[in-house]
């Protein structure tokens, strides 16, 4: 270890030996972060790829999911303080109370949300730049709302889940919470990619993807497929705040969506919007590259890293790592 | 003559307390009992004045507001009592929000300076908002005294107007390093700021003062909530202790991930992260905390918290007694006949008198001489006294 010089640190620095020797503890935590990252960016994918419209209100979706959680904890009667001593079957009872709400409540704003703030445009064929501004203020309503009624502080911290060490991969630490977040983020990926691809109200998302007259020509109901799509990314976002908040119980924050749907969106965006898969890989690759580059260059750099990755990315794959595909027709 | 005052106050405060859920007098030992020639603000009672008041400017609302409101009702309690015992001087307190936020508190402070009857400012409580409007104070010649902002280089732009009522971080930054080194006994010291004017300043000066002992650092960034790269950073270096220069939102969760590293080093936060709220934040991760601050711990102040309790509803917090000191300060003041900001600034300069926290005279720079700071540590789920650090 070399001895602090207070005076000599330059401004950047590659602290290559850093990163390798904390590659795999890196690499657990960014997969369990990007994980969380992922499932809320499929919000935002979802609605895009349907509407051509990007959903800057998904954050404060996901963040109201996290005060689901939170006062579910709460109304269950647990406290800040210790991890209770439960057991494996409470645990698992529990955190579905809890998921269920946090799907209810989340998927809930989001469908009103379609209602109230972008469904009276679409019914005058508002500009688009009109979504946009209307989203944004959206985002802004609900989260002045949720400072009004919660206040400015963090939610004391309720875990129900205490991590521990469940073994080592490579000399990295893996607890139960890093595999629950992979686990759950690929489990719920794997539904929504299922649903849009296999079933019948997935085609129809697909149809009014790819050509929404056509669609409706078709027999499609435009509008159901619009609220269905909302209601979708909603309940990713709710399951997504509760995992989020197992890894990160002070999640309950009125403000706490808006830097984590920032990089959701970045994640989407990464992957191609619009790409169901490429918000899962997107996501990931965001967690990783954010604990690498925090590694390499030190904390500060931690946003950078992941905005330089994404625009060297769409400098060359102006779409994304996979391209946009939810409204292209696949074999 | 020390304990034994103390011993006197406590003595004389138990029958009061009693019933009370307090009754953690941990470490009351070693602290001030209240200075008998404290000012007062409510002055003999016969003040005549009209029209005059002062501000607080600084966070009510925004990023770290706990800290903000300590100090906002610690000058509000201070306008009441005084407006109560003075019937013919009635002072206002008017409020104004920054939030905290170096690019909105210039805009705000012009707001101050355009409302005449202001003769005299508490505030701005942190650093990065006082280094951005600062100088507009200095222009319209109107007084502040900061009860918590703690950066150095403040005192050093040449302002006239600004003074401030507790140690700064040269004071606080060597201390803390002392109180890891010598009182926690830490060899290997990995100290990680955040990105605020405060944060860096005050990170700097403990890595000077611990040398060769600050074996590691990192930043962080305001709002961050996942500190993963920079737990696994620690975890690697295994030190002894962390002190961590920044505020109590992201202080929480970090001590948090830490404790679930496994990272058992001792986690040492300033005055930022010395807060209740801190404790909610961090669960687990905060039972290994210790706190340094250039503020007097406000639990031996026993007349104070009462009032306080009583008139603000809530406990007295961190920069509460400060609040109160430097508004006490400007009430004074005003009895003392002033009406304008030329004459409160130059009677701040002048001023020399014992406080609750300590005597307040100002150096040239606004600097006071005199300035303790102390150590905190948790127990049982709570912010107690650690004891001053020599």
């Amino acid at each position: 270890m070399t001895p602090f010089l207070a005076q000599s640190e330059p401004w950047i620095s590659f602290d290559v030996a850093g990163l390798a020797e904390q590659f795999w503890n890196n690499t657990v935590d960014g997969l369990a972060l990007g994980g969380i990252y992922a499932l809320v960016a499929l919000g935002y994918t979802l609605v895009y790829g349907v509407l051509k419209l990007i959903n800057f209100a998904h954050s404060e979706v996901f963040v109201v999911g996290a005060f689901a959680t939170w006062l579910t904890f709460y109304g269950l009667g647990f406290r800040s303080g210790a991890t209770p001593a439960l057991s494996v079957f409470e645990i698992i009872l529990f955190l579905a109370i809890a998921c269920l709400a946090a799907m209810a409540v989340s998927g809930g704003t989001a469908v009103l949300l379609e209602r109230v703030a972008y469904r009276p445009l679409r019914k005058r064929n508002a500009p688009r730049l009109v979504f946009l501004i209307t989203a944004i203020g959206a985002s802004f309503a609900i989260q002045q709302t949720l400072r009004l009624i919660f206040g400015l502080n963090q939610q004391p911290q309720i875990r129900l889940l205490q991590p521990e060490p469940l073994f080592r991969l490579f000399g990295a630490t893996v607890t139960n919470i890093h595999i629950i977040l992979f686990v759950a983020a690929v489990l719920l990926w794997f539904v929504a990619d299922y649903f849009v691809n296999r079933t019948r109200l997935g085609r129809g998302i697909r149809a009014v993807a790819q050509d929404p007259d056509t669609a409706t020509l078709m027999g499609v109901n435009k509008e159901r497929v619009i609220v269905i799509t909302f209601l979708v990314g909603g309940l990713l976002a709710g399951a997504a705040a509760l995992f989020y908040m197992m890894r990160i119980p002070q999640g309950a924050i009125y403000n706490g969506g808006f830097l984590l749907g920032i990089k959701a969106f970045t994640a989407a965006v990464l992957g191609g919007i619009g790409n169901l898969r490429g918000a899962l890989l997107g996501g990931f690759l965001l967690g990783l590259v954010e604990n690498y580059g925090q590694s390499l260059f030190g904390g500060e750099w931690k946003d950078i890293v992941a905005f330089v990755v994404l625009i060297v990315v769409l400098m060359f794959r102006p779409t994304g790592i996979l391209g946009e595909s939810l409204g292209k027709a696949r074999v | 003559m020390l304990a034994a005052a103390a011993t006197l106050a406590l003595g004389a405060c138990a029958a009061r307390d009693e019933g009370s859920t307090s009754g953690n007098t941990t470490g009351s030992a070693a602290a001030p009992s209240q200075a008998a020639d404290a000012a007062n603000p409510r002055g003999d009672g016969k003040a005549v004045c009209s029209g005059v008041s002062i501000a607080y400017a600084g966070t009510i609302n925004g990023a770290s507001a706990a800290l903000g409101q300590n100090i906002l009702r610690g000058a509000d309690l201070a306008v009441k009592q005084h407006n109560e015992a003075n019937p013919n001087c009635q002072v206002t307190l008017k409020q104004f929000d920054t939030e905290g936020k170096p690019d909105r508190a210039p805009g705000i402070v012009t707001q101050v300076i355009s409302e005449p009857d202001i003769i005299g400012v508490v505030g701005l409580p942190f650093s990065g908002e006082s280094k951005a409007a600062g100088n507009l104070f200095n222009q319209a010649g109107l007084v502040t005294i900061t009860p918590s902002a703690t950066n150095p280089a403040l005192a050093t732009n040449g302002w006239k107007t600004f003074f401030r009522g507790m140690g700064n971080d040269s004071v606080q930054g060597p201390a803390a390093a002392k109180f890891l080194t010598d009182t926690l006994k830490a060899n290997k010291v990995c100290v990680i700021e955040d990105d605020s004017e405060y944060g860096i300043g005050l990170a700097n000066a403990v890595k000077q003062a611990l040398g060769s002992k600050a074996s590691c650092s990192d930043k962080v960034k305001t709002g961050q909530t996942d500190f993963s790269a920079v737990v696994n950073k620690i975890s690697t270096e295994s030190p002894d202790a962390i002190f961590y220069s920044g505020y109590y939102p992201e202080a929480g969760p970090f001590a948090q991930q830490l404790n679930d590293k496994g990272v058992t080093a001792k986690f040492v936060g300033p005055d930022g992260v010395k807060d209740n709220e801190f404790l909610k934040g961090a669960g687990g991760g905060a039972t290994n905390a210790y706190f340094t601050c250039p503020c007097v711990p406000e639990d031996n102040f026993k007349d104070f918290t009462a009032a306080f309790k009583s008139v603000e509803g809530a406990d007295p917090g961190t920069y509460s007694p400060e609040g109160y000191d430097v508004t006490t300060i400007f009430l004074k003041g005003i009895d003392s006949g002033i009406k304008d900001r030329a004459a409160m600034l130059n009677y701040v300069k002048n001023y020399d008198g014992q406080g609750l926290t300590k005597k307040f005279k100002w150096n040239d720079k606004g600097e006071l001489s005199d300035t303790p700071v102390w150590s905190y540590r948790v127990e049982n789920g709570r912010i107690v006294n650690n004891g001053q650090i020599s």
